[in-house]
């Protein structure tokens, strides 16, 4: 086994983890239902489900202990997929897209 | 990770590599990026046409925040489990290993049955507006969303709303084909983790020296999870939220 | 694919043996024999599309002719674009990364040969699924098959279902090419070879297979969208009830431009190894080409739109996409400038595949330029739709990347056949493509911006029209004599031509280092790689002369080298996948997508006995 599997968390911290993640979750909705919060609501939560993404690539996908050739083959997707999201959405919103 | 683990003459798993990775993790990694583009996609037609159905169903007609998020929480677990059994492999518990593979397994089917039972409780919703009352208990606490239900199918020149097919409007034919995809993804990883819980019966099929294979289907699994992770987000709870201009 | 090494004994079925007959191809694993069928199918393809153009030239000779109809006109049109996009361009340049790039990066085979293997049986599935489909009705949509010119309402055709599903196909074949090709290229480089000394031809066509895997699932969902809309009546693409069509136009150009790119970054690639050989000069500035090749890439992303100028997607968009498309067009600059400073001051020897390299550079300049008058918007807007486009098209499709593929095939035809060709017949080749080319294609740009749209099956009498398209369908013979000198040329010459030597043209990188052709296991020894152009730096430069790995053909004294072995499961996944395909179209046969769930079931098979099956059964 080489050196980086030394590091890989422990079914403990994958358990922790797991809870983070659930958490995040009940946040999650429990703001849905915060109606006070308008509009704040959407990069509320686009940060935490961010976060969650994160955890999960990070830590149960082992990016964070594996090379990084991996993170950037997996991010260039993660990233154009969400610019050209963006992009046709806002294509959308002006011009022709106003339907 | 471990390229010295491999036996024997899997020319794809023990040869020299320039990086010293192994081929087949390259492989799926770049899959998933590529994976990535193809949720985008159907992301982006469903963004693109929110809003912008005809006649309802619409989603705040249909969604249930309270089971998603339940049905959300289990196959965040099953990540968990998934992750757990591939411990349990690299330290050579099998045991250990089959039993998170079926939790696994059975996490994930649930998931499914969850979205089973959303899309024929969608296909088959019914609303009139003297039945409005109803949902204001689902949605105890938008008070205005009763008024808004009677209101889109006022605007909508119906009294009732029959169902939500893939066919009666833009939500219905965007939104049952990204979770549609989302959950055919989640069935080839169910019918995967199986195949390897069923190997791993087989003697010398499945050992922590060969712990690459359940590698490869635990990225997979965690993939479908973080989808979802977006699809929980940006379809359903924001689902229920105007946005500007739309 | 996971493949286990220890094999399943119920499962196993014994594995292919034949060193030699159509099994030891149908089962074959070698990348070289496998860049070969590739090389053929794609060719026979790309008569195919010549066939079709050829046709549609004749239609047009003249105002109104009547050879065809207007509807087999349409069929014409849709099916030559889509035949040469993606099977002749493409699978060609495909031929090339199969051949060449486990030689130039110093390895013995594609990381996944079995996977190779699948990507070339589902890409001549998904081909005979498409020039098929020509029995009963091609698609008549246009390459790019606008909504709502699919709809089922307008098309109640198998044509479109046809052309959908092979494209699905073929997708899954070029999919699993590229991904095959960036582990490939990534980690089986021989040791030494970093990626500044990467071959060029190499690296363009990593940037081509990341290209690849990133655009197609785009155009994967599309099609997708638009088999629901058509079986299922979605209504993605359905007016009626609020679909949007202009959406298909975006999710198809934002595929369709990075298409464009994996069609012409591989010939980038070829040019810029034949250049320095044919100029006896290091390529001129290495680096600054690989930075703009992936620039280009990169910003291929940031201009589908200039497709859709006319759309009416509003003054913000249209700005935005004329700047940053013709910002991409400084890269591509960049790229004519180092080859131009390649040849420059060089020591030129005209060669069959160098013509056609200088050849490229002064076709794709030409379709560069017109591809910034389109850029332009307002201007566009004039252009758009008229045949100024299918000028440009042919100007950086025909001469940039036929032009390039054609001066890689002279250019390696003494490796990968061990034979020369005729020098005089080839350089006839040249020089009737050169004319060939111009008489048929520079007259569209007159008559484009005189007014004739594309894609009419005729036009009327005293529109100005008539004298520039007879030109142009005389142009088309001279194309076919041209063609017509290569196939009797490197026909003749694959059998009986003289031997060629292990490195003909006195060239740069290691594929020249070994035999012609080389053995199977391509290197005796795996090189060890000390600088750019290695194998040019081993002749004539500092590097004692430790290293030339000329293999011989005899296998005895390298009975330690394993090479993958054959297997049979490639090749049924396939079948299984045409089959589904097929069964997808005939949905209604005995019972509602019977064929489909017995092509599902092959491929579920094939993919399972795949993965049990080791890659090479132990001894
Ligand atoms: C200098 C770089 C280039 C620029 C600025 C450019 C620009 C454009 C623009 C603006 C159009 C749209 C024209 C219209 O429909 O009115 C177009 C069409 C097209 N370009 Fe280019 N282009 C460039 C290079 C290329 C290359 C390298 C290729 C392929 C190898 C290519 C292939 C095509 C094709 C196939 C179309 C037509 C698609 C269709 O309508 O059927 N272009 N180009
Ligand atoms: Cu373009």
């Amino acid at each position: 086994m080489s050196k980086e599997e030394i590091h890989h968390p422990t079914a403990k911290q994958y358990f922790r983890i797991a809870m983070v993640l659930s958490v995040i979750t009940a946040i999650e909705v429990a703001i849905f239902y915060l109606e006070f919060l308008g509009y704040w609501m959407v990069p509320i939560l686009v940060v935490l489900s961010t976060g969650k993404f994160a955890l999960v690539a990070m830590y149960y996908m082992h990016l964070r202990y594996d090379h990084k050739l991996f993170t950037y083959l997996f991010v260039s997707g993660v990233v154009l997929a969400t610019v050209v999201i963006f992009a046709i959405i806002s294509l959308f919103s002006f011009g022709i897209g106003r339907w | 990770m471990s390229t010295d683990v491999h036996n024997n003459n899997t020319h794809e798993d023990h040869d020299y590599t320039t990086t010293g990775l192994n081929h087949r993790k390259m492989l799926m990694w770049a899959f998933l990026g590529s994976d990535c583009m193809f949720f985008g996609a159907l992301i982006a037609t469903y963004l693109v046409y929110q809003g912008k159905s005809l006649v309802g169903p619409y989603p705040i007609d249909v969604f249930d925040i309270p089971v998603t998020s339940v049905s959300t929480f289990v196959l965040l677990m099953s990540s968990m489990s998934m992750v757990l059994a591939y411990a349990a492999l690299t330290q050579n518990k099998i045991n250990g290993f089959r039993i998170w593979m079926a939790s696994t397994a059975i996490m994930g089917a649930t998931f499914i049955g969850f979205q089973v039972y959303e899309f024929s409780s969608f296909s088959t919703f019914h609303v009139d507006i003297e039945s409005c009352a109803e949902q204001k208990v689902k949605y105890g606490k938008f008070d205005d969303y009763e008024a808004e239900l009677c209101s889109n199918a006022k605007e909508d020149h119906v009294e009732t709303h029959d169902g939500l097919k893939p066919q009666t409007n833009l939500f219905g034919t965007t939104f049952y084909t990204l979770t549609g995809f989302h959950g055919a993804h989640v069935t080839l990883g169910i019918v995967w983790i199986l195949s390897l819980l069923f190997l791993s019966y087989k003697k010398g099929m499945i050992t922590p020296e060969r712990h690459l294979d359940v590698d490869l289907a635990a990225l997979y699994w965690h993939f479908v999870d973080v989808v979802w992770i977006v699809i929980f987000t940006v379809i359903y709870l924001f689902g229920v939220f105007p946005f500007p201009g739309s | 694919m996971s493949s286990l090494p220890i094999p399943v004994p119920n499962i196993k079925i014994s594995r292919p043996v034949n060193p030699t007959g159509i099994w030891s191809w149908i089962t074959t694993v070698d990348h070289k024999r496998i860049g070969i069928m590739y090389g053929i199918t794609a060719f026979i393809l790309f008569l195919s599309g010549g066939i079709e153009a050829t046709i549609m030239r004749l239609q047009l000779a003249g105002p109104e002719l009547d050879i065809v109809s207007a509807a087999i006109y349409n069929q014409l049109f849709t099916m030559h674009g889509t035949t040469m996009i993606f099977l002749a361009i493409m699978p060609l340049s495909a031929a090339f990364f199969n051949y060449l790039i486990p030689l130039q990066i110093g390895a013995r085979d594609v990381a996944f040969p079995r996977l190779n293997a699948f990507s070339y049986w589902t890409f001549l599935g998904g081909a005979l699924m498409l020039k098929l489909s020509w029995i009963g009705g091609a698609t008549d949509a246009g390459w790019f098959g606008y909504a709502p010119l699919t709809s089922i309402d307008q098309n109640p055709g198998k044509g479109i279902d046809f052309w959908i599903l092979s494209l699905q196909i073929l997708g899954v074949a070029s999919l699993g090419s590229a991904f095959n090709f960036i582990v490939t290229i990534i980690n089986l480089r021989a040791p030494g070879m970093t990626w500044m000394r990467l071959p060029l031809f190499t690296w363009m066509s990593f940037i081509t297979a990341i290209l690849l895997v990133l655009a197609f699932p785009v155009i994967t969902v599309a099609l997708i969208e638009l088999t629901f809309d058509r079986y299922f009546a979605f209504n993605f693409f359905n007016v009626a009830n609020g679909g949007s069509v202009v959406l298909w136009q975006h999710l198809f150009w934002v595929f369709g431009h990075p298409e464009v790119y994996i069609l012409i970054l591989p010939a980038m690639g070829i040019v810029s190894e034949v250049l320095p050989v044919f100029s006896r000069k290091p390529l001129f500035g290495y680096a600054t080409v690989v930075l703009a090749g992936a620039i280009i890439a990169f910003m291929g992303w940031m201009v589908w739109s200039h497709h859709m100028f006319t759309v009416g997607l509003g003054p913000v968009a249209n700005t935005v996409f004329t700047i940053t498309t013709m910002l991409i067009a400084v890269p591509t600059g960049i790229k004519m400038f180092n080859w131009i400073g390649t040849i420059w001051g060089g020591s030129l020897k005209l060669n069959t595949p160098m013509l056609f390299s200088l050849g490229f550079i002064a076709m794709f300049l030409i379709g560069g330029l017109s591809g910034v008058m389109h850029a332009v918007s307002a201007h566009d807007a004039q252009q758009q739709d008229t045949y100024f486009v299918p000028a440009h098209i042919h100007y950086v499709l025909f001469g940039g990347a036929i032009m390039a593929i054609l001066s890689g095939i002279y250019f390696w035809f003494p490796k990968f056949s061990g034979k020369m060709y005729s020098e005089r017949e080839g350089k006839l080749h040249f020089w009737l493509m050169m004319i060939g080319q111009n008489v048929t294609f520079f007259p569209m740009h007159f008559v484009g911006l005189d007014g004739m749209p594309r894609r009419i099956y005729t036009y009327a009498e005293g529109m100005g029209w008539d004298l520039w398209n007879a030109v142009a369908t005389a142009g088309v013979f001279i194309l076919i004599a041209g063609f017509l000198v290569m196939i009797n040329n490197l026909g003749r010459h694959w059998r009986n031509g003289p031997t060629a030597t292990n490195d003909p043209w006195d060239a740069r990188t290691l594929e020249w280092s070994i035999s012609s052709p080389p053995p199977h296991y391509n290197f005796e020894e795996i090189p060890v790689v000390r600088s750019l152009d290695d194998w040019w730096e081993t002749k004539y430069g500092t590097h004692e002369k430790a290293v030339p790995v000329s293999g011989s053909s005899d296998d005895a004294h390298n009975s330690d080298i394993h090479m993958p072995q054959p297997s049979y499961w490639p090749a049924v996944t396939s079948l299984g996948l045409f089959v589904g395909g097929y069964g997808i179209v005939f949905n209604d046969l005995l019972f509602p997508y019977l064929f489909a769930g017995i092509g599902l079931l092959i491929t579920v098979i094939g993919v399972y006995a795949w993965s049990l099956e080791p890659v090479n059964d132990p001894e």
